[in-house]
């Protein structure tokens, strides 16, 4: 494929991966023959037009969905079913609204930790995942008590605490206002220069993607989605945003994103769709 | 000045921006939660006393609220004079033995129960006894049930045309069934309880499990397909899985329908003692409506409006069970 996409020792590779869906007018093929590699302590980010497939990507990684083509293997294991060695941090947040942001932390680190700490350990643990995200004054607060903002950091202390081998995002930071974005993009840096996590992300939003990504892995439009480039980002870590704006490096690797977006893969929706009445007779005058 | 003019004609002819002007907030919250309710009452009684004064019956007129309010009295004082009687009985029973066992102390010492006839009070007791037994047990069989209908789509929709069928029975329809079997099956010597008290219960039992089994398996099916990925991704074991995120997610639309059930279950039981002749308040309806005295209707009155209120409070507490049990502090609970 891309000359970018050889990566040598990969903590996560999809091979040949393509799914069909069954439908009732038979079944509709969603992706095909996606390739890709991920080296530990890469941040990748999956970009394309909405519909066209991201999602399914990364619901394949998690193994919430089962690929029908090829599969995804991670550290030498196939993936088959869900596990929190690949923790997903949901798009809505996802807390479990009866519980406070220390006990939905708590379910995750009882469930995977269940021997290998003590009681004060999990403790300690919680509450350190907690403080990394920002989230310790607010720590015995629900779901409902605190801002969007403040839930997706919660999501995202509940995913770290899993001590995931790769951390999936899905549209992490979508239903968030412009700035607790960025608050967020800043903190998600902050822990992946600390932690080295693997993270695979999906987004919209082309700086998000070259802000915080290693590589941006930029999707076809569906039906029979693939991966269509992979731009590598050259950049030098810490990424500062202001910097950024007015870096040429950073704008040429921006202005591919979107000509590989609007021009190549532009997808063309008419803004009023024809009814039926119309296509039929605009069919009869052809 | 400008704005006062522009304002004046505005608040003149809306209600709400006058009060807003011309009151404080907390004697609208008053005027909402008190002044309004009673104004709605005294306007009922209103009408109750005028189309009274319009009936005539066999039985005389119809009873208005002073009639009611009357026999609501005589009820009363009934009920403290049979207390008196018991009292008095007892009393007699205790001063014959002791006078017995001081002529002949090998007198063994008998003591009767007293026989007096139920009054109205000792209806309701026995009514809401009656009606929480076959609502808990109801609640008991519904509430596990509706979970694991909600839980497989497979038996929900096995299951689904039973409920359908058996939701819309009216209690009259059972209960002949449920008499019979009961004197079939429940056959003892020294039964703990009474018949016509296991018939009215089973069959309180019958009709109210269906509100519960119906919104439990909606509210257990119905959580959201975010939470059932994250116990996915987790891997919680199904019992962690079940009572951590399942029973939790489903908790309001349980109350829901055990609401509806009580409500159910309170109007069945009614019925229920009516036909069965379990003492309580069906029965205590029926006896009067029988007794055809001119005090009759005023009595079958009171009887209406205590279980009206009865109701009304048994829901109350649910609705205060459900702020207890429910992490939805912020739904409206009506």
């Amino acid at each position: 494929m891309n000359a970018t996409n050889k990566v040598i020792n990969p903590i996560l590779e999809l091979t040949g991966v393509g799914i069909e869906f069954p439908t009732p007018k038979g079944s509709f093929k969603a992706l095909t023959d996606v390739n890709l590699k991920i080296a530990k302590g890469e941040m990748i980010s999956l970009i394309g037009h909405s519909g066209c497939g991201k999602s399914t990507v990364l619901n394949i990684v998690a193994g919430l969905l089962q690929a029908t083509e090829g599969g995804a293997v991670l550290e030498g294991k196939e993936v088959n079913e869900p596990g929190p060695e690949r923790a997903v941090v949901f798009q809505n947040h996802s807390l479990l609204p009866w519980l406070t942001a220390y006990e939905n932390v708590e379910l995750a680190v009882k469930t995977v930790f269940d021997k290998s700490k003590s009681k004060t350990e999990m403790k300690e643990w919680i509450e350190h995942n907690l403080n990394l995200v920002h989230m310790g004054h607010a720590m015995h607060k629900r779901p409902d008590e605190i801002s969007g903002g403040m839930k997706q950091r919660v999501g995202i202390a509940r995913a770290l605490a899993m001590e995931p081998k790769i951390l999936l995002m899905d549209e992490p930071f979508g239903a968030l206002d412009a700035l607790t974005r960025a608050h967020l993009q800043d903190s998600v840096m902050e822990i992946q220069k600390e932690l080295g996590n693997t993270i695979i992300m999906i987004t919209h939003d082309v700086d998000e993607a070259g802000l915080l990504s290693d590589r941006i892995v930029m999707m076809t439009n569906g039906p029979a989605a693939t991966i269509g480039e992979i731009l590598e980002i050259d950049l030098p870590h810490p990424r500062n945003r202001i910097e950024l704006a007015d870096d040429a490096k950073y704008n040429h690797y921006r202005q591919q994103v979107l000509s590989f977006l609007y021009e190549k893969q532009r997808k063309v929706e008419p803004l009023i769709k024809p009814t039926k009445k119309e296509s039929s007779s605009a069919k009869q005058s052809a | 000045m400008t704005n006062k003019i522009t304002k004046l004609p505005n608040s003149f002819f809306n209600w709400g921006s006058l009060t807003d002007d011309v009151m404080p907030l907390w004697m609208q919250e008053t005027v909402k939660t008190i002044m309004l309710p009673i104004a709605g009452l005294l306007f009922f009684l209103f009408i109750w006393a005028a189309v009274a004064q319009n009936i005539n019956t066999s039985l005389g007129e119809f009873p208005g609220p002073t009639k009611a309010f009357e026999q609501f009295q005589s009820l009363i004082s009934e009920h403290n004079a049979e207390r008196e009687k018991e009292v008095a009985f007892y009393q007699r029973q205790e001063d014959r033995n002791a006078a017995r066992l001081a002529q002949d102390p090998s007198y063994q010492v008998k003591i009767r129960s007293y026989t007096g006839k139920p009054t109205f009070i000792d209806q309701i007791g026995t009514s809401l006894i009656t009606v929480l037994t076959g609502f808990i047990l109801a609640s008991i069989v519904a509430i596990p049930l509706g979970i694991m209908i909600g839980l497989s789509k497979n038996l929900y929709a096995a299951a689904n045309p039973v409920i359908q069928l058996f939701k819309p029975v009216s209690p009259l329809a059972w209960l002949p069934l449920v008499t019979m079997v009961v004197s079939a099956v429940y056959t003892s010597d020294d039964p703990l309880f009474a018949k016509s008290f296991i018939t009215s219960v089973i069959t309180v039992l019958l009709c109210s499990l269906w509100p519960t089994v119906i919104n439990t398996a909606v509210g257990t099916a119905s959580i959201s397909p975010d939470l059932l990925n994250v116990s996915k991704v987790l891997r919680l074991k199904p019992m962690t899985h079940i009572f951590k995120v399942v029973i939790p997610s489903a908790i309001p639309m349980v109350f829901t329908g055990l609401r509806l059930s009580l409500g159910i279950a309170w109007m069945v039981l009614i019925a229920a003692e009516m036909l069965a002749q379990n003492p309580g308040l069906g029965k205590f309806v029926w006896d009067e409506f029988q007794n055809g005295s001119s005090n009759s209707l005023g009595r079958i009155m009171v009887a209406v409006l205590v279980i009206g209120l009865i109701g009304f409070l048994l829901d109350r507490i649910m609705l205060m069970l459900q702020r207890v049990f429910s992490w939805d502090k912020q739904a409206v609970l009506r």
